[in-house]
């Protein structure tokens, strides 16, 4: 750990440093810093150790987010996040105005729910969800006449809070990580007062598959992004920020660029384009050359990370004093006739934006399969009538074919090629898990070769030829631990 | 109306029958050249090889109420590579019995594919190798005139027969004197080097398939350039057996060979790049893979100059697959945001 703390040490020394005398943006040299800067990124790209390159699929890079027709009936989940369930504030035949708080937070630990839609409360009862399972949701019918702008804001003078006041504000408006955790993100802001953070790490990765949602909003909205990302930066007391995009978004990252703040504590760098880029810990490795210790969060090393789209909607909606109503959603996939990029209100029914993209054009009964998020962790849902919720990235739809020729028909016997272990961005060694899950040997896993440090992403299995569900089975093995335990 | 996967929803698409069916690719070409070389006896070697190692997979999928797993190709290659490591005048029925051995023992009895501690061509080879010593050791002169029309006298020995002597067959058939050994063993035992252009082309005397060093590199460097290989194992095994070689050479050049004489003559290419690269039988984790490279390498020189044999290359695979599953418990990875790879007591 000595070798790893050090680059801490001499990296808050710079900070405190007084800042150089020009910035190098405007500089007379600024050409040939960029070259060299170029030239030193061909040698040593920022990066993390193994990895997979699977194929980007970002075909609706190009297409601007744009809206859908409201559907005439959403139902809201009151659990949308990691934590408690929201408490509803509203009965059945309650009518609603778009933007207002339907549902409470329930304790710290969880976030208030806001009406995407102008219309009347139906019920409040069991409705299908991504897990499969029926959840406690508000229905809503959506009044087709009405205008759906936002009719409840508090406005609020951003300028003048104090980072708890930033915190209540950002629980206030239900916002939870938009990059697909959806953990609350009050919560994330929230740093223990024996820790100190010095870089709020801005995660424009998106290294999923077919997601382009992140990469959009950082094309058009920066400067939002930027507002968010300095709220951010004052509730958890960060003195500077790295925005980490994968080099294939060039246009994202000259987007950006004119808005950086003069004051140079907002940078950005680019990463090399690689599965899974986006996680946390792989990209505070890439950025800063920094290990975030087994178990442990990035505050433990003075990192905070959050997501573009999250920073995004928070420097939109904090001001405003907006809740959370709608996110942006990219809809692809093979089945997909019009893919793109669309802010989707929340509580949408699948169905309702499968018909919108054309999928369901023709035969209402298609064999598909729908997955939420990126083709890599996606999760494939049960029921068209599943909702968008605050964690849905993107809508992935396959048809029979591409479902066929990308199911694997014969599992071989592992032929120990160890390209698992030359992929697990972990540097577990998913072959040997493999062979102790066959053996239902769950306590060898998780004590001997660290099972609880996989974070699923699903490496192992995209590379092994002998089609083993590798990360299939630890997610079984950790359920199976977790069960035990409780 | 929906299907449901678990994530990743995509894969690579590489399949274990995709990387076995390029090893026989990339054997064909090394195959084909022996049979140039050899002719007749060399055809129908690899034949025998091939066809018996199929065979006895199949009659043991029979007999374990299996299906068939021929499918996946690896029988083919241990077949291959069996006959590539014989000498080309080894009788049929021998073969024969190195093929049941190889697969049997080899691979069979510990489970099948993927499961088998010892690459098992190599298995076949040393159970023959201690079971018929002076057939294993009787070398016939390449580019003999009548190779295509005529067997080498020993190939069709009748079963269970001992193969009659050919001292007369190989004077009347190799133009200049042909000595009956090969590089390694002129080198042990009558002090004579062989020059390097023969060995790179192929022209000395060797097994079936040990001959053209050239060629196999080509063929095994098509494999490392389509991820099929891993290129750490040549790399590591050819490196030190040359660093081991070098040091020995300068210690005192009149007794040790040059360098390039170790890396060119016998099975080492072979070994380095399709016996020592198997994927069941070798390590890994990264540090493991090294160490067994260079270890394997190692041992072959120490055999080739300290052993009874002037062949190493065998035994030292053997000795490092013996090693590899010990190597990967021992090296493990260091997991991410771990201080070091912690030992597991086994």
């Amino acid at each position: 750990m000595v070798m790893e703390i050090r680059p801490i040490m001499e990296r808050s020394r710079a900070l405190e440093a007084p800042p150089p005398p020009s910035s190098w943006r405007e500089g007379p040299s600024s050409k040939s810093l960029e070259l060299y800067s170029y030239i030193v990124s061909l040698f040593r790209r920022k990066s993390f150790a193994r990895g997979v390159h699977p194929d980007t699929h970002k075909s609706t890079a190009g297409k601007p987010i744009r809206r859908l027709p409201y559907a005439p009936r959403i139902s809201l989940p009151l659990a949308q996040h990691i934590g408690k369930p929201a408490v509803p504030l509203v009965r059945p035949g309650e009518e609603v105005v778009r933007g207002q708080p339907i549902a409470r937070a329930d304790g710290f630990l969880s976030v208030p729910l806001h009406s995407p839609v102008t219309g009347r409360v139906e019920a409040i009862r069991l409705h299908p969800s991504a897990s499969g399972a029926w959840v406690e949701s508000i229905i809503i019918h959506a009044y087709a006449s009405s205008t759906q702008e936002v009719l409840w804001r508090e406005p609020r003078d951003m300028d003048s809070l104090g980072p708890e006041e930033i915190l209540a504000a950002v629980k206030d408006c239900g916002m939870v990580g938009l990059g697909g955790a959806a953990f609350p993100s009050h919560v994330k802001l929230s740093i223990p007062p024996e820790r100190r953070i010095h870089t709020l790490v801005v995660n424009g990765c998106e290294c999923e598959p077919y997601l382009t949602c992140d990469h959009r909003t950082m094309i058009e909205h920066p400067a939002d992004l930027m507002r968010g990302i300095g709220y951010a930066m004052r509730a958890v007391g960060a003195r500077r920020a790295i925005i980490g995009v994968e080099d294939n978004k060039p246009d994202a990252v000259a987007a950006l660029t004119p808005f950086l703040p003069t004051d140079g504590r907002v940078s950005m760098e680019m990463v090399q384009t690689k599965y899974p880029q986006g996680a946390e810990k792989m990209l505070i490795k890439s950025l800063l050359n920094l290990e975030v210790p087994a178990g442990g969060l990035p505050l433990d090393i003075g990192v905070v990370v959050n997501n573009v789209g999250t920073l995004t909607l928070l420097g939109r909606l904090l001001p405003a004093g907006e809740g959370l109503t709608e996110r942006v959603v990219t809809v692809t996939g093979p089945a997909v006739k019009r893919p793109g990029n669309f802010w989707v209100p929340l509580g949408t029914p699948i169905r309702h934006v499968l018909q919108c993209s054309g999928v369901l054009d023709g035969d209402p009964h298609p064999e598909l399969e729908v997955v939420l998020g990126g083709s890599m962790m996606g999760q494939a849902i049960t029921s068209l009538d599943t909702p968008v919720t605050k964690g849905v990235t993107g809508i992935l739809v396959y048809d029979r074919e591409s479902v066929m020729r990308e199911t694997v028909t014969k599992v071989y016997p592992c032929i120990k090629c160890g390209e698992c272990v030359q992929a697990c961005p972990m540097g577990l060694n998913p072959a040997l898990l493999g062979m102790l899950a066959a053996k239902r040997d769950y306590d060898s896993m998780s004590v001997d070769y660290h099972l609880a440090d996989c974070f699923e992403c699903g490496c192992c299995t995209w590379v092994c030829p002998s089609g083993i569900p590798l990360v299939q089975q630890f997610r079984a093995a950790k359920g199976l631990l977790r069960a035990r335990a409780a | 109306m929906t299907e449901l996967r678990s994530a990743p929803h995509e894969r690579l698409g590489l399949s274990v029958e995709s990387i076995m069916l390029n090893v026989v690719l990339a054997l064909l070409p090394i195959a084909l050249f022996s049979i140039w070389l050899y002719g007749l006896s060399a055809l129908v070697l690899l034949l025998t090889s091939v066809i018996v190692c199929l065979a006895t997979e199949r009659l043991f999928n029979h007999l374990s109420g299996q299906s068939s797993t021929l499918g996946d190709w690896s029988a083919m290659i241990t077949g291959i590579l069996l006959a590539l490591v014989l000498p080309p005048s080894f009788p049929l029925w021998m073969t024969a019995v190195a093929a049941v051995a190889a697969m049997g023992l080899g691979k069979i009895l510990f489970g099948g594919l993927g499961m088998n501690v010892f690459n098992p061509a190599l298995v076949g080879r040393a159970f023959v190798q201690a079971a018929f010593p002076s057939a294993i050791a009787t070398w016939v002169p390449s580019y003999a005139p009548n190779r295509f029309h005529e067997f080498i006298p020993t190939t069709l020995t009748p079963p269970l027969m001992i193969p009659p002597d050919i001292t007369a067959w190989t004077k009347a058939v190799s133009a200049d004197a042909f000595t009956g050994a090969t590089p390694l063993a002129m080198w042990k035992f009558q002090h004579q080097l062989t020059a390097p252009e023969d060995l790179i082309l192929g022209i000395a005397t060797a097994s079936v398939g040990e001959t053209s060093a050239m060629l196999i590199l080509v063929c095994g460097l098509y494999l490392a350039l389509r991820g099929m290989l891993d290129w750490r194992i040549p790399v590591g095994m050819m490196g030190s057996a040359i660093a081991l070689a070098y040091a020995f050479h300068l210690y005192n050049p009149d007794f040790f060979p040059p360098p390039f004489f170790v890396l060119l003559s016998g099975g080492l290419m072979l070994g380095a790049l399709f016996m020592a690269t198997d994927m069941a039988t070798s390590p890994v984790t990264p540090l493991a893979v090294w160490v067994y490279a260079i270890l394997i390498g190692l041992v072959t020189v120490l055999i080739r100059y300290f052993g009874g044999l002037s062949e190493g290359v065998m035994y030292a695979i053997l000795f490092g697959n013996a090693l590899a599953p010990l190597l990967d418990r021992s090296l493990p990875t260091r997991v991410f945001g771990r201080r070091k790879a912690r030992k597991v007591a086994s």
